[in-house]
């Protein structure tokens, strides 16, 4: 049986779509959307990028802590059963440009994905999830904290 | 060796003629030997101990006369206090459950009926109900924050309390501070306990496991570093005993020494667990053994179903009943067991098949005059203590009234470390952490320096002075209310409120996450103001390791010149919105 680790370091030594895409975004240039990327506001965002608002929906999972272990790289997975998932981009309301990430999703490739998200402080971390018939969310608060105190 | 009963009931009858048992109240109306006899009931006896934080000698230790619930938690176990806690559990006033669960009459009755708690006098206890019960029907566990707290633990990096733990017998435990040593030594540790040391919450992270964290984790499929449950067979019964530690240990202590680790709540896993044993592995009954801290243990069985009992720590809730949960058309009893070695839970359950039908509970205070001491436990505690007995029994001050800590706010031997630590820094203002562990010392007796260790022993406990603007100081302020007062319980962290020297504040526990801390002034009255910078003193940073003295160094100095322990000024907020909250000392 194959270890999870040999499948990790298939993956990163391989390049998973998912592991290059955060850590060079700039790369899927085809795809770079800077007007998204670069502004401060949510909305403005997810207009540049999409034809209409998200609608809130539970066939989008999001997985994020209640409580950061660390804001510099807040685990956030996203998934969904949606047919033809054409992207899946992580929204922080709070950080200074909001976009965090955007995934393109081939044709035919299982609709998750996985990254390291940077959070100044406690906000909003929204999911959306890009199909042929619409444009899908789900949110939840993720609580950052300076910590310490504890008993 | 174990008590038979007839030795405990002599024992227990010297103790009677030695005058240490009580002339009057509820306790005085039973024979000496009834306050530990407990009938035995059902076929599976669970004790449970947690939070002891490295106390293996007898102490004082005051229980809270502020512990403010919120939101569903609100005048609910465990946020009652004084009177109402008498009435709302039956305890007669004026008795030894009064003293041993509540902060009335503290220091009468701390005279009258001594310490409690040390190891020596728990083994007599534990050996006791053992032995009445069947060792065999019997599993002693511990709910974690075991292996700190003591000067001692800080020189053995927590390995004398492995030591004693293996000889008190426990058979499972799971953690908190026990991560707070280098996570080396606390897999050392692990190796040198005898027990299962379970935890279904703790996994190992993806850039660790790809470095070769899989040599020694438990599962590389699930990413648990540590082994999740235990399943033993009890009085015919199948119980299995799932290890949940503490959720947010990264946050309150320092992930630096842990960096290869990552822990949460993961109550999805935690269901997914409860499920399997239940419908693959053919268990009678689960117990969860957490340290999540009580409003999150009683969240977390309104949400993950099929727990039958989860014996719980962390929040330092001292309960004489469990509270139950309805989830589902079943219930769930959480329980909690107070610390510093106080008491030790007794959960007698009836199982059959496939389920609970009917359980006994007891929480036993360790009453360390009634209890005779166990003379191999008390000959190892001797041992681990002689190497550092000069240090710590140096006698530094005398206290002019009973100094301790444990509250929502500021306690008396806080306000002596926030002194210190403004008098060697010459700041303005100090901070100190809102820690719940930390024994008393009553008015009148000499503080040696293993009281002020008892305060202070972490294995990161330097100080620090630097510039903060006024709304640094709110920022923070803020940030530690919310995680005691947050109406949602996976949004707390437990712990209480930072202790403050030098300034004085007013605070609304109700108010939401950013309004519930105003009126910041200094001693002299000053209002703070945002933009303003101050000179502010602390220690226990959990980012980066401060560069000053430790703090029992500072708090040693300033004793040594203090000589006369007297509070001239409790730094302590006005609070807002808490007359009548059950949880208030009115």
């Amino acid at each position: 049986m194959i270890s999870r680790r040999s499948v990790l370091k298939a993956v990163f030594t391989g390049g998973a779509i998912a592991g290059l895409g955060v850590m060079m975004p700039r790369i899927a240039l085809a795809a770079w959307n800077a007007t998204a990327f670069e502004t401060d506001s949510q909305d403005a965002a997810m207009d540049a990028m999409y034809d209409s608002a998200p609608a809130a929906s539970a066939d989008v999972n999001l997985k994020a802590p209640d409580i950061a272990e660390n804001g510099a790289v807040v685990p956030v997975t996203v998934s969904s059963g949606l047919a033809g998932v054409k992207s899946i981009a992580v929204f922080v309301e709070g950080n200074p440009q909001p976009l965090a990430a955007q995934f393109f999703i081939p044709a035919g490739t299982k609709a998750q994905a996985s990254c390291r998200i940077r959070m100044g402080k406690t906000s909003a971390v929204t999911a959306v999830v890009e199909t042929a018939s619409g444009t899908f969310s789900a949110s939840k608060e993720v609580k950052v904290t300076i910590g310490g105190c504890g008993g | 060796m174990s008590t038979s009963r007839r030795d405990f009931a002599r024992m227990m009858g010297l103790a009677a003629v030695a005058g240490v048992l009580p002339q009057q109240g509820f306790a005085a109306k039973r024979q000496p030997g009834d306050f530990y006899e407990v009938p035995s009931y059902g076929n599976a006896r669970l004790l449970h101990m947690t939070d002891c934080h490295g106390q293996l000698n007898p102490v004082y230790f005051r229980e809270p006369s502020i512990n403010l619930g919120v939101g569903p938690a609100y005048g609910k176990a465990p946020h009652i206090v004084g009177h109402k806690f008498l009435q709302h559990f039956g305890i007669e006033p004026g008795s030894m459950e009064e003293y041993a669960f509540t902060y009335l009459n503290f220091e009468d009755a701390a005279l009258q009926y001594g310490k409690v708690g040390g190891f020596a006098h728990l083994k007599t206890l534990v050996d006791q109900l053992r032995g009445s019960y069947g060792s065999e029907n019997t599993l002693l566990v511990d709910g974690g924050d075991t292996w700190q707290g003591s000067g001692i633990n800080v020189k053995t990096r927590g390995m004398d309390m492995v030591r004693a733990c293996n000889l008190l017998g426990v058979d499972i435990m799971t953690g908190h501070w026990e991560f707070t040593y280098h996570q080396e030594e606390v897999l050392s540790n692990i190796a040198a306990f005898d027990g299962e040391f379970l935890a279904q919450n703790v996994l190992v992270t993806e850039d660790a496991l790809f470095e070769g964290a899989d040599e020694y984790i438990y599962d590389e499929d699930t990413m648990r570093v540590f082994k999740p449950y235990s399943i033993r067979d009890m009085g015919g019964a199948r119980v299995a005993v799932i290890g949940q530690a503490f959720p947010r240990t990264k946050i309150a202590n320092p992930a630096r020494f842990i960096p290869d680790w990552t822990f949460d709540i993961n109550d999805d896993l935690l269901q997914e667990t409860v499920d399997d044993l239940r419908d693959n592995q053919g268990v009678d009954a689960v117990v969860v053994l957490s340290h999540n801290g009580m409003d999150v243990d009683i969240a977390m069985a309104n949400r993950v179903s099929g727990i039958d009992v989860i014996l719980g720590g962390h929040t330092h809730d001292g309960m004489p009943a469990p509270t139950q949960v309805k989830n589902n058309g079943q219930t769930t009893l959480v329980c909690n067991v107070g610390s510093n070695g106080k008491f030790l839970g007794v959960l007698d359950l009836d199982i059959g098949k496939g389920k609970v039908n009917g359980f006994q509970y007891r929480l036993l205070p360790v009453f360390s005059e009634i209890l005779p001491a166990n003379q191999e436990m008390a000959a190892l505690v001797a041992a681990e203590r002689a190497p550092y007995a000069a240090w710590m029994d140096e006698e530094l001050a005398v206290a002019d009234e009973v100094l301790y800590r444990r509250g929502n706010f500021n306690g008396t031997f806080d306000q002596v470390i926030c002194d210190a630590l403004r008098d060697h820094y010459d700041a303005q203002i100090s901070l100190s952490p809102g820690f719940r562990w930390g024994t008393s010392v009553m008015k009148g007796q000499t503080v040696t320096m293993e009281r002020v260790l008892d305060q202070t022993a972490t294995t990161y406990s330097e100080t620090y002075a630097r510039d903060m603007t006024g709304a640094d100081i709110k920022l923070i302020l803020e940030d530690v209310a919310d995680n005691i007062f947050n109406p949602e319980p996976y949004l707390q962290s437990g712990g209480d409120m930072v202790r403050l020297g030098g300034m004085d504040y007013r605070c609304d526990p109700l108010a939401p996450m950013g309004s519930r801390i105003d009126e910041m002034r200094l001693d002299n009255g000053e209002l703070i103001e945002a933009s303003k910078t101050y000179k502010v003193a602390g220690w226990a940073t959990v980012g980066s390791k401060s560069e000053g003295a430790e703090i029992w160094d500072v708090t040693a100095d300033y004793l040594r010149k203090t000589q006369d322990v007297r509070i001239n000024k409790l730094n302590t907020p006005v609070l807002k919105n808490v007359a009548g909250n059950p949880g208030y000392k009115a």
